[in-house]
């Protein structure tokens, strides 16, 4: 697999420097305890926070697009926000965090999933590819990115990429042999544009051209 | 051609609003109110203040004071509703549930999202009144109708009033659209940034650069110039961003209060209750006509729900007035305000309402009459418009009702409700027609010479997806006689040359002849070019000089022959900056894109479940600058048809005065398995009129028309009339 991400990277020194802080703060914590009882509550909601605020985070490692990234990650923390507030791959959408318009799509371990409706934390160890990460690379684009230019699958572009993600693996998983069956599984990526024909005639099209996909 | 973003989109690369990667970004979340009509008694944000990595929590009690803000009802500062958007946190009253009250800004999403969760609200509730139905008897006539006897939203009379209640056969019937909600894909979002203290950039979600920088440059009582507004892509609209919403207001009052870039998404379930939606409309049509199937009057009456701040109208009535011969006409308009938030238009907006009550009309006299609805239509065909007299600048109309007929296959059709089925299933034909205003307005282009031999053109305008900088490009490389590859538009950005707000189908129509009058001026400049470095130029009338493949050439010399890249690297960064408006002239004349819809369905006879089997989109839009693209528009404009038709209702639970629909599990839009494969005839007829480039606009008659043809269809499979959409299975058994 590629490189690693040093700047994203926090290793374990970084992490045992976390629970140092930690103790730190208990300690001052018990001295603060012999000054005046409102100057404390102050002090301590302040330091609460801080406290957990570095508990709050745990170790994840994952790969993406083929790069392997060592993070810190608050638990609560879905594998959507990961990729576009802290890995800045906003490539990937967020169309409703509900797992209802399929705008997320992303591949983890080559299957489709909606990335809000799953936390980063459960995707320790795991592959996954995002639109950023679909194309062989250099100014190639994947067979399923040309047709979607070549059929017009698309209009204010916001559902594309996982519509795209989804017209990939509906191909993989051998759900695209017809115009209905591909309608019917492809059905959890909404386009309110309305581009549906031309999505499935982009599909159709790497499907019958039999491209590895 | 393809599309000149297609890459950009099809790789995520192409940036929405929210994805703008500004150093030290702070996140936003906005908590909204939980009762409809009353006012805040009192606010607690200590908790969220003391949450990890909270750095503001702002309500009406420490918001910033804005100084161009008019209170609420003091200010028509948009210029086609009466009364003032919305602003946050400029007093404790509440007018919608699920109004902003405070907004939670943190150093991450989950922080601020977490930390809103902790503000808590007490309120002095006020009765509230959010049931149209019920609010009827108080609907009023709009202001502007008041002030204006001429206001398209006026009572509008020719002939006799009424007339169809004397008729020998008539029929009168009510119609109810319900609230219908944009839900493009991107949710409402905008990245707001104090570059200075007085100077603004907002990475927003909107459909008119230009008059967002408009709006909140004066909120904040800033010059113009110091705002910028950048809209590059925009994730679908649809109209939801034809107006300055509350949550842009607190994403920039936020990021005032922090001094960081402030980031803010709506939710889901803010999406139906802040910016807006296509208004819960009751309609009832009065018709007569003679047994052979001549209209005689039509009386057509609409009651639109509004917000109590703000007079939202459409033109609800509009095509009832000019679409069919009928000498005796009456339409009357009314609102009742609610205590829900502002209505926008919706895509293909009133008259999308209005058609669907007046094309249902048409069909039920039609059966009444016993005539095929199509030959109904014939045989009421206006050749000018019955509203003012005036000529139509073109009509195809004809065309297009006879090429659909063919691809539906209306042959197979048979009158009598119910004649085919096959197993379960009832099969139905219906047709629907669809007009809207072939508008054009007031634009600037920049077009400028590169060094690197290639045109750029600059325009403000946005591009919703439609493929506005496609078309744009296509216009300048036909004007230019360039392949596309040399010229590159950019637009989206109120820097640029100033351009309308994208909507009403009128942006090829208007930004178009900019761009190509910019174009034209650079060739004048070329020209001159080529004239002083070649004395056979120099000596050629303007009119012999050709621009073609690239190259300048004169009509009978061979050796006058200069490229036209050469030229456009002398130039040295040249630019030309035109304005461009209608002509007086086209006033003469009454100018209308036209579209007609059919449809076939298959209704199953236990279930009620309906599927659109088949479905033709045919559209007199004038000159169609880009097949691929203006076709996508049409089938997509079908597929908004079939939710209006048959799936999508906002619906209130009236005790709390709160949508009980608040995602898309529960408001249902069309996904592929709904949509069959649309297809799509355009007559493709220069309009001499309305531009020089002939075209009229495609985006809302796309959408106009296509419910009623589910509905007739629907009927016609059935013998079931449905008259409040959407129409769900259960009215079906």
């Amino acid at each position: 697999m590629a490189d690693e991400q040093p700047g994203l990277s926090l290793d374990h020194d970084e992490h045992s420097q976390a629970r140092r802080t930690f103790l730190k703060q208990s300690s001052l914590l018990t001295a603060l305890a012999f000054t005046p009882g409102p100057v404390v509550r102050a002090a301590a909601a302040e330091l609460d926070e801080k406290v957990a605020a570095a508990f709050e985070k745990v170790p994840l490692k994952l790969a993406v697009n083929g790069k392997r990234y060592k993070l810190q990650v608050e638990p609560r923390t879905t594998l959507l926000d990961l990729l576009r507030e802290q890995l800045h791959l906003t490539g990937t959408k967020k169309g409703c965090d509900y797992g209802q318009c399929g705008a997320c799509t992303v591949h983890v371990d080559g299957k489709r999933i909606n990335s809000c409706l799953t936390l980063a934390v459960m995707q320790e160890g795991k592959e996954v590819t995002t639109i950023e990460g679909l194309a062989p690379g250099g100014d190639k684009l994947h067979p399923m990115q040309e047709a979607f230019i070549k059929h017009d699958g698309f209009q204010c572009g916001y559902c594309t990429p996982g519509q795209i993600m989804s017209a990939v693996a509906c191909i993989r998983e051998g759900h695209a042999d017809s115009e209905g069956e591909i309608r019917e599984y492809m059905s959890g990526n909404i386009c309110r544009c309305g581009a549906y024909t031309n999505i499935v005639a982009a599909i159709q099209e790497v499907k019958n051209g039999g491209q590895r996909v | 051609m393809n599309r000149v973003d297609g890459r950009q989109k099809v790789t995520g690369a192409a940036k929405y609003s929210a994805e703008y990667q500004l150093p030290n970004m702070a996140y936003a979340v906005l908590v909204g109110s939980t009762i409809a009509k009353g006012r805040l008694s009192s606010i607690d944000t200590k908790a969220a203040e003391r949450a990890p990595g909270v750095l503001a929590v702002i309500t009406h009690q420490n918001g910033p004071k804005l100084p161009g803000h008019k209170p609420v009802g003091k200010d028509p500062s948009q210029p086609q509703t009466v009364g003032s958007a919305l602003r946050v946190f400029t007093d404790d009253k509440i007018r919608f549930n699920d109004q902003p009250i405070a907004v939670v800004v943190a150093d991450s999403w989950e922080r601020a999202r977490y930390a809103a969760r902790l503000v808590k609200a007490q309120y002095a509730q006020e009765a509230h009144q959010t049931n149209l139905e019920a609010n009827k008897p108080n609907a009023f006539l709009p202001t502007q109708a008041k002030k204006n006897p001429k206001s398209p939203v006026a009572d509008y009379q020719r002939g006799q009033v009424d007339a169809y209640k004397t008729g020998a056969l008539k029929l009168e019937a009510e119609y109810v659209i319900p609230t219908e909600v944009h839900h493009p894909i991107e949710m409402q979002s905008i990245t707001a940034h104090w570059e200075a203290p007085d100077r603004l950039t907002l990475y927003d979600k909107t459909q008119g650069t230009m008059a967002t920088r408009r709006d909140f440059a004066r909120e904040w009582g800033l010059p113009e110039e110091n705002v910028k507004v950048i809209a590059t892509y925009v994730g679908g609209a649809f109209g939801n961003g034809l107006h300055s919403w509350p949550h842009e207001s607190a994403a920039i009052v936020a990021a005032k209060v922090v001094n960081r870039p402030v980031k803010l998404m709506l939710t889901r379930e803010q999406m139906f209750t802040m910016v807006g939606y296509r208004p819960h409309t009751w309609q009832k049509i009065g018709m007569s006509a003679t047994p052979d199937g001549k209209i005689t009057a039509i009386t057509h009456e609409a009651i639109g729900q509004t917000s109590t701040y703000e007079e939202f109208t459409e033109a609800t009535l509009g095509q009832t007035r000019m679409m069919y011969q009928a000498p005796n006409m009456t339409t009357r308009y009314r609102l009742a305000a609610l205590d829900i938030g502002s209505p926008i238009w919706m895509r293909g907006p009133g008259e999308a309402t209005g058609a669907f009550a007046l094309e249902s009309a048409m069909d039920e006299m039609a059966y009444l009459l016993n005539i095929d609805p199509l030959e109904f239509r014939l045989r009421n065909y206006t050749d000018k418009d019955p509203e003012n007299g005036k000529p139509w600048s073109s009509k195809f109309l004809k065309e297009c009702y006879q090429a659909g007929a063919e691809r539906i296959g209306w042959n197979k059709r048979q009158l009598k409700p119910g004649s085919v089925r096959e197993g379960d299933w009832l099969i139905g034909y219906g047709m629907g027609v669809g007009t809207f205003g072939a508008h054009r307005g007031t634009s600037k282009a920049t077009a400028k010479l590169l060094p690197d031999g290639t045109v750029l053109l600059q325009s403000a305008v946005t591009d919703i997806g439609p493929g506005t900088g496609t078309a744009m490009t296509q216009i300048a490389a036909d004007t230019l006689g360039v392949t596309p590859a040399k010229v590159r538009f950019e637009w989206g950005n109120s820097d640029f040359a100033r351009a309308p707000t994208q909507g009403g189908s009128a942006i090829v129509n208007t930004v178009g002849p900019a761009v190509q009058e910019a174009c034209l001026a650079l060739k004048d400049k070329l020209r001159e070019l080529a004239a002083a470095g070649n004395g056979a130029f120099a000596a050629a009338r303007k009119e012999d000089v050709t621009f073609a493949d690239g190259y300048l050439t004169l009509a009978g010399n061979a050796t006058a022959r200069v490229t036209y890249t050469d030229l456009v690297k002398q130039a040295g960064g040249q630019a030309v900056t035109v304005e461009s408006k209608p002509s007086d002239k086209g006033r003469e004349y009454s100018m209308y894109s036209f579209s007609v819809h059919f449809a076939q369905v298959r209704v199953h006879q236990l279930t009620g479940e309906v599927r659109v089997s088949k479905l033709v989109s045919c559209a007199d839009a004038g000159t169609i600058i880009n097949e691929k693209t203006a076709g996508n528009q049409m089938k997509g404009g079908a597929v908004g048809g079939i939710g209006m038709a048959l799936t999508e209702a906002a619906v209130i639970d009236d005790r709390f005065g709160r949508y009980v629909t608040k995602d898309l599990a529960e408001y249902h839009v069309p996904v592929h398995a709904d949509a069959p494969a649309v297809e799509v005839y355009f007559v493709n007829q220069p309009d001499p009129h309305v531009n020089a480039l002939g075209t009229k606009g495609i985006g809302e008659i796309a959408t106009i028309g296509v419910a009623p043809a589910i509905a007739n269809a629907i009927f016609n499979a059935t013998g079931k009339r449905i008259r409040e959409l959407p129409i769900t299975p259960d009215k079906l058994i």
